[in-house]
């Protein structure tokens, strides 16, 4: 369990991680969310005890960080795959982070192999593919068999296979009782390992829910009209007392209204419709409208749209 | 690369019986838990230095200056047929110490800067969050090996040049000569080698502390030489008798000059020197964010 108290950092000025109040449970994967320079990292190197937090408190089972005696046992995070002497071979890079932990030898076999390295152990990691050096950070993070588990951006230069892995990976991990923390900018890789979502945008948190709610919360459901007769439907439909969004062009939508009754409405009223189809927002859609504004460094040809009235609403629970 | 399978944990999950008396359920892991003292953080930086290669390169190197132009000032020596005129043979030592002091200030700064380089220093912290106990670890590694490696080649050099010099009309180099020429010198560079470790932590970055190093033990020496002023006299003086290479030759008794630092006093100076600059590594490292 890791618990986070108005957890800030600053850096002179700027402000990259803001009041951050959250809680971490164990036997779930809980997903960290948020667009790039959101401040997941910030975030988890003070969870870490690495960096020094302005003001607030995180504690991991009830203690701090530093005060951990064996902290390999208590957390195995993966940081980023480049913490790594790329001289030094993967099973010497193991075997000092086990002795300093007083973890046996023979442990550090045993994560080779549950990782795939145990073939190229002596060999030094800066020959290591970016794949290779994820996966044996993750044989460092799975060297105590810890209680809880932290990634930052597992899956960043995996091949499919190794998704799948780590997906796997994560869900035995939480099934077997441990916590695990998984930081991504990924709505869509979320959607399939975590059960519980912690969004934060510049620094602050934006959502703190089950995936399920999130689910049902974000993932609008709508229906797409497209008719030359546009006016006349506008007219029935507004009769009906359906709320329409105009979304330019020709299309029109409509919020939670089922399909078949606009269906019903049009041919009772002989109206010719070229398209009348029920719409699924994306999971990703519906977090970038969640960050777009705290999104940090926009591409400007094609910045995010601002976020629409939908997405107002459940911000407020 | 085999197919990874997913772990095969022996233990079963053990919701809500953690570690006994825990308000904090989770899984409980098989492997026994162990109370980590500075024992694991010294076995851990063993393994560190042992295990890349640039601390062979490094010490190789600096083996091979010591006692190849050792070997070779012996030899050139001899073979002149000189007359030393009773000044002892060890103090011949000096010029391959001299360039071989670079190759352990280089490792000393490695031990500690190359970790902020490769980012192993978070992987480091985040497995021993008492970062005193990491620096203390790797300092006294560093300054053990550091001090063997320089004591086995000093004394061999040693050895070789008196037994080289016998009929040059050489003194007997009494006890104490023999003391300062080989633990003493050693303990010296060791703790230069030390403080380089420091100003590695310190700077955090390899080139630059290397740079900062070399330049302490040779500006001192590069700008009294062109200290013309007659009013900066006194200052010239000091900057020559203080620095690294005049306090190296006073080991083997040939001070550069006759004023200044005699005797053991160099070593007095390095271990003040070094416990400063150590003391703020530790102060800085700290405080700051890894």
């Amino acid at each position: 369990m890791i618990e986070l108290e108005g957890l800030t950092k600053r850096y002179g000025e700027k402000v990259a991680v803001n009041n951050l109040t959250f809680t971490v449970r164990p036997g779930i994967v809980t997903g960290f969310l948020g667009p790039n320079g959101a401040g997941k990292s910030t975030t988890m190197r003070m969870m870490l005890g690495l960096d020094r937090p302005t003001a607030g408190d995180v504690r991991i089972d009830g203690r701090h960080y530093d005060r951990l005696k064996d902290p390999l046992k208590y957390i195995g995070a993966l940081l980023d795959a480049k913490a790594v002497h790329g001289g030094r071979s993967a099973f010497n890079h193991l075997l000092c982070l086990a002795q300093s932990n007083g973890i046996p030898r023979q442990r550090v076999h045993e994560v080779l192999d549950t990782v795939g390295l145990s073939s190229v152990a002596g060999k030094k990691a800066k020959g290591f593919s970016l794949g290779m050096g994820q996966r044996l950070g993750i044989a460092g993070a799975l060297l105590g068999d810890p209680r809880i588990l932290m990634f930052d951006e597992p899956v960043n230069g995996l091949d499919p296979e190794g998704i799948h892995w780590i997906r796997t990976l994560m869900r035995t991990l939480a099934a077997q009782g441990r916590t695990v923390f998984v930081s991504s900018h990924l709505m869509s890789e979320m959607a399939l390992t975590a059960d519980h979502l912690v969004v934060i945008g510049q620094g602050r948190l934006l959502a703190d829910t089950s995936m399920a709610d999130f689910i049902a919360h974000n993932s609008r459901a709508y229906v797409r009209i497209r008719s030359p007769q546009r006016e006349r439907l506008l007219d029935v439909l507004h009769g009906a007392g359906i709320t329409v969004v105009e979304s330019g062009g020709a299309t029109l939508e409509v919020d939670g209204t089922e399909a078949e009754r606009i269906g019903e409405l049009a041919a009772r009223h002989q109206l010719v419709l070229h398209e009348l189809s029920p719409q699924r927002a994306s999971l990703e859609e519906a977090f970038m409208r969640l960050t777009a504004e705290s999104v940090e460094y926009h591409a400007h040809s094609d910045a995010p749209a601002p976020p629409q009235q939908w997405g107002d609403g459940w911000k407020k629970d | 690369m085999s197919t990874p399978q997913p772990p095969t944990q022996p233990a079963a999950p053990a919701w809500g019986a953690a570690a006994p008396g825990s308000p904090y359920p989770g899984y409980a892991s098989p492997i026994p838990v162990v109370r980590t003292h500075f024992g694991h953080a010294l076995a851990s930086e063993w393994t560190k230095i042992k295990s890349v290669r640039s601390t062979m390169w490094t010490l190789g190197v600096f083996v091979l200056l010591v006692v190849g132009i050792g070997l070779l000032t012996g030899v050139v020596v001899a073979s002149t047929d000189p007359d030393l005129g009773g000044e002892n043979a060890l103090s011949m030592g000096f010029f391959g110490l001299l360039l071989g002091i670079m190759c352990i200030i280089t490792l000393g700064v490695l031990t500690t800067a190359s970790e902020y380089g490769t980012g192993m220093i978070r992987t480091t912290m985040v497995a021993c969050p008492s970062r005193g106990r990491v620096l203390a670890a790797k300092a006294l590694v560093f300054f053990l090996i550091a001090f063997v490696v320089t004591l086995v080649s000093v004394t061999a050099v040693a050895f070789l040049h008196v037994a080289m010099l016998e009929g040059s009309n050489a003194g007997e180099p009494t006890g104490g000569e023999w003391l300062k020429a080989t633990v003493g010198i050693s303990l010296y560079i060791a703790l230069l080698g030390t403080l380089s470790l420091a100003v590695g932590s310190i700077v955090r970055h390899s080139a630059g502390a290397i740079t900062l190093m070399i330049g302490a033990v040779l500006a001192p020496l590069v700008i009294a030489m062109f200290m013309f002023a007659s009013s900066l006299e006194d200052v010239r003086i000091a900057l020559f008798e203080y620095s690294i290479p005049n306090q190296l030759s006073i080991f083997y008794a040939n001070s550069l000059s006759t004023s200044g630092p005699s005797g053991w006093d160099p070593l007095w100076i390095m271990i003040g020197l070094t416990a400063v600059v150590l003391g703020g590594a530790f102060a800085l490292l700290g405080k700051r964010d890894v």
